[in-house]
């Protein structure tokens, strides 16, 4: 108790010290877990994504595309539940800065092959029936206050034209972690349309989209698809969609990299910082726990006031800057809601904040508290007169 | 009764020797000081700067150690407790003062007081008696919510006097206790020191320059370069 009051005090003796210091620590924990929580969007796909199901694509690149044949091919294989396939369409909005994932898929075995995306029975029958109809995410209806019966025209990068379609559904994710920004339509219209402009582009799938009977037989799967498609034409490459994903994301793992490496480094910063401000502190007071230890009291009590200051100061500021990580992540998840569709703050990032705060407390203290208890009285009495 | 107190003596100071490493060249501070202290009395130790006064006093107070001889207080010899058992010798048995009182800023006059109870197993409410006790005895109960910043430097070291009987131990140290203070405080801290010698029997031990804090003493002892000269009473 009297100690408690002692360090409280004591923490507070230089008032404008000890709250920059503070300040610090809120900036550096606040800045960790923004890093960290970007790092978790990075994977937020990964994680999302399945084990469960295989993706299937052309063994050259993802450029390429697959024979529409290949559908009822892959469905005849052992373990294969239901094959569904998609087209990358990369449509753009108006301007590229409107950004969001496009796809041309195949409706019924998509969207069966994906129950994540949870739509209205009605509104599915809708999109089913219409050839021009599309679904797309509850985010980017939001984005673009579009509703169910809105006109949306696209324009091909990858498939050239103007490009018009009818909002028949809007989804929910069935998860958090369910990517709410996407914009899916009709295959069968693109391939339409691919016919009458471009016919060698048509009757192609970018990927296919392989449901399984048994979860655990995914590489069996995977292997027995390749091997059908061995020495044809295009050859595949299959692999789960948890697979698939992080091989997008290793792409730009050197960002990835750096961005936790700052974040790291933005605690050592706060750590010397915060290590300094005690050094200076416990400079000032190695009199007075010189006047403790002639009392009579030991060197653990010198090092609880010690420590038990740096740990008030840094779980102090860690506390305030964990309490603002959420309002800011939401408002940094709003602001770059088109490049993290989903961002949000991970447990283990308010784990990590904690022991961090711990740590700095700790190490901040070492060095201050070494001094002052191997200091000897009768020095450190002299350091007073 | 009083007679065969004051022939006892409390301290016993054997053959004290004491030096300094300046460089790889030991600096000797004292040398084979030998001399006793009887219960009740009231010393001065007067010297010139650098004379190794507080360097002694520090050997008496069990805050340094000497290198060789034997220093025996109340019966027991210092410089066989181990750290842990000197500290808690030092708490029972040592009230120090300093010349510039020392008091800890973030603690009022009373909390600053109550802090040496805080090693002892009292509960708060005997501590709470203990400290107003000190506090009448310096005549500062009026102040004790007052923060030593607060206080005349006068009052701070009549704060510190209180801390240093309030768990009534066997010898007070004082390392010139009036080195810091005006004419008029310095007689106040004496006059209450003389108090505390005669009404309260305490054993004190203080080092000082000023004739008038020696004059108040029963015994005065020279240090010259280490070396005790003469007795004075
Ligand atoms: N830690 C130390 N290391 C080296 N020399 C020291 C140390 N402490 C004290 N000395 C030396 O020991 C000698 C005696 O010091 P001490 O403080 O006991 O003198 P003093 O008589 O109290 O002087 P003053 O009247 O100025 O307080 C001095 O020459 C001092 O420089
Ligand atoms: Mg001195």
């Amino acid at each position: 108790m009297f100690l408690l009051k002692l360090l409280a005090r004591n923490a507070f003796r230089h008032r404008l010290r000890t709250l920059l210091t503070i300040l610090g620590i809120t900036v550096a924990i606040l800045a960790f877990g923004l890093l960290q929580t970007v790092v978790s969007a990075w994977y937020a796909g990964v994680n999302a994504s399945s084990a469960t199901r295989l993706i299937t694509r052309n063994a050259v690149s993802l450029v390429f595309s697959l024979p529409i044949a290949y559908q009822e091919r892959i469905r005849r294989i052992e373990g294969v539940s239901s094959v569904s396939y998609a087209n990358w369409f990369g449509g753009v909005y108006i301007t590229e800065k409107n950004f969001f994932p496009s796809f041309a898929i195949e409706p019924q075995s998509y969207l069966a092959l994906y129950p994540e995306f949870v739509i209205e029975p009605e509104q599915k029958r809708a999109f089913i029936s219409d050839r021009k109809g599309c679904v797309i995410g509850q985010k980017l209806a939001n984005r673009f206050g579009w509703k169910i019966g809105d006109s949306i025209p696209l324009k091909g990068t990858i498939f050239p034209g103007n490009w018009e379609f009818v909002v028949r559904g809007i989804y929910t994710g069935a998860e958090k972690s369910t990517d709410e920004s996407q914009f899916f339509f009709h295959w069968a219209y693109l391939n339409e349309t691919l016919k009458k402009t471009i016919p060698r582009r048509a009757d192609q799938a970018g990927i296919y989209l392989i449901g399984l009977k048994n979860p655990q037989s995914a590489a069996e799967v995977s292997l027995a698809v390749d091997t059908v498609f061995k020495n044809s034409l295009a050859e595949t490459l299959t692999e789960t969609e948890k697979a698939f994903q992080l091989s997008f994301v290793s792409m730009t793992e050197a960002i990835v990299v750096a961005i936790r490496i700052v974040s790291f480094v933005v605690i050592i910063i706060i750590m010397v910082v915060v290590a300094n401000t005690m050094a200076m502190t416990a400079r000032e007071r190695i009199g007075e726990y010189a006047i403790f230890k002639a009392m009579g009291f030991r060197w653990y009590h010198v090092a609880g006031m010690i420590f038990g200051e740096s740990l008030f100061i840094s779980v102090t500021g860690g506390i305030v800057g964990i309490l603002l990580t959420f309002p800011v992540a939401r408002k940094f998840g709003d602001v770059m809601d088109q490049f993290f569709p989903i961002f949000q703050v991970e447990s283990s990032t308010l784990y990590m904040d904690l022991s961090f705060c711990l740590i700095v407390g700790l190490v901040a203290g070492m060095f201050p508290a070494w001094r002052a208890v191997n200091i000897k009285v009768a020095d450190g009495l002299r350091r007073v007169g | 009764m009083r007679d065969s107190n004051e022939k006892e003596s409390i301290v016993s100071i054997n053959a004290v020797s004491k030096s300094y490493q300046r460089g790889n060249q030991p600096v000797p501070v004292l040398e084979e000081i030998t001399f006793d202290i009887a219960r009740g009395e009231f010393l001065a130790l007067m010297g010139p700067s650098g004379s190794g006064k507080s360097t002694l006093l520090n050997l008496i107070a069990g805050i340094d150690s000497a290198d060789s001889g034997s220093i025996i207080i109340d019966g027991v010899d210092i410089a066989s407790l181990g750290e842990a058992e000197l500290a808690g010798w030092r708490a029972a048995h040592v009230g120090f003062i300093f010349q510039f009182y020392n008091l800890i800023p973030v603690l009022t006059a009373y909390e600053n007081v109550e802090l040496p109870l805080l090693l002892t197993s009292l509960s708060r409410r005997e501590r709470h008696e203990h400290v107003e006790t000190a506090l009448a005895v310096v005549a500062l109960s009026d102040r004790k919510e007052h923060y030593p910043s607060q206080l005349s430097g006068g009052q701070q070291q009549r704060v510190a006097i209180a801390r240093a009987i309030v768990t009534d131990p066997t010898i007070l140290v004082a390392d010139e206790p009036t080195g810091d203070l005006d004419r008029v405080s310095a007689g106040d801290i004496l006059a209450l020191m003389s108090r505390l010698n005669e009404d309260f029997g305490k054993t004190i031990i203080m080092v000082t320059h000023d004739p008038r804090a020696a004059e108040k003493a029963h015994v005065i002892r020279h240090l010259e370069k280490g070396v005790l000269s003469d007795v004075s009473a």
